[in-house]
């Protein structure tokens, strides 16, 4: 079983790598891109036996720093 | 007086830490590798050094600061040992929920290698009482992710208590308020991105960082 944890910065979070992903994109000529903000993918393969209580606490407790970070758990 | 300095994979400012700490301070320094459970007896002080602990994989310390060894070393915090961290040492702390905030990457994206000036924002700490309070110093810094950010409730306590022991004298990397080093609340508790190790001498090209190790004799010793 696979599940996908996506991390990302929360609002309010200055994302400099977002900012640069940003200007690279105007610098290839796109216009109309208001803002860029960079996260993180994690797949994850596990038995099913792994619970969504298992997973969270994962994330809180490594996947995630919640200071500066939210995640979502994506289950297929 | 004994020191310890905590090495992992990746570290490589652990040698220069444990040889400033031996020559200014004179303590017995102990290298300790990140797999160990227990530390060594009755330590003084505890140094995590800078470097890139596991290629600062996920985020920087974050691998470091659930190694075995640093749950020894939040039950030394715990006990009011003095803990210093220096560079990723500083964001293992924050990773290990020993200091509050988080390191996030440079406001300006580059990686940022100059000694740069700081002012003591704090000298009752047993980490800085070898400066006044006010005084300006010149540290080096060399990081990549030094932009420290809290919000706005926990940098208003960390004002309020004093728990700010170093301020940049500029931008140098976007951190919240211009900090350089928090204490925790016991104030035994040190995380800055200056390398105090790597400005002790006149060859170095000066010695400020040297009287943080001299204040810390003078209070342990």
């Amino acid at each position: 079983m696979k599940t996908r944890i996506f991390v990302t910065l929360k609002n309010g979070v200055l994302d400099p790598q977002g900012k640069a992903i940003h200007h690279a994109i105007e610098g290839l000529g796109f216009s109309g891109v208001h803002d860029v903000r960079a996260g993180r993918l994690i797949e994850i393969e596990h038995e099913p036996g792994v619970s969504k209580a298992d997973l969270e606490t994962m994330c809180t407790k490594l996947l995630a720093n919640m200071v500066i970070e939210n995640f979502e758990i994506e289950q297929a | 007086m004994r020191a310890a300095v905590i090495q992992f994979p990746g570290s490589n400012c652990d040698r220069d830490m444990a040889v400033a700490i031996r020559d200014i301070t004179g303590a017995e320094t102990t290298l300790v590798w990140h797999r160990a459970g227990d530390l060594p007896d009755g330590l003084d002080l505890i140094a995590i050094p800078g470097g890139f602990s596991y290629g600062d994989y996920l985020r920087s310390g974050a691998m470091a600061a659930r190694s075995p060894v640093m749950q020894a070393v939040v039950k030394a915090a715990e006990r009011g040992v003095p803990v210093l961290g220096v560079c990723n040492g500083f964001q293992i702390l924050t990773e290990a929920g020993l200091l509050p905030g988080a390191l996030m990457r440079n406001a300006g994206i580059r990686f940022v290698c100059r000694t740069v000036g700081l002012t003591v924002e704090n000298n009752r700490s047993v980490f800085t009482k070898g400066y006044s309070t006010g005084e300006h110093v010149q540290i080096p810094v060399a990081h990549h992710d030094g932009n420290y950010f809290a919000d706005s409730e926990t940098l208003d306590k960390l004002e309020g208590e004093g728990r700010i022991a170093f301020r940049y004298a500029e931008n140098v990397n976007g951190s919240a308020r211009n900090i350089a080093g928090v204490l925790n609340a016991g104030g035994n508790v040190l995380g800055m991105m200056p390398h105090p190790e790597r400005m002790t001498e006149a060859v170095h090209g000066g010695s400020d960082g040297r009287r943080l190790f001299e204040g810390l004799l003078r209070q342990i010793a």
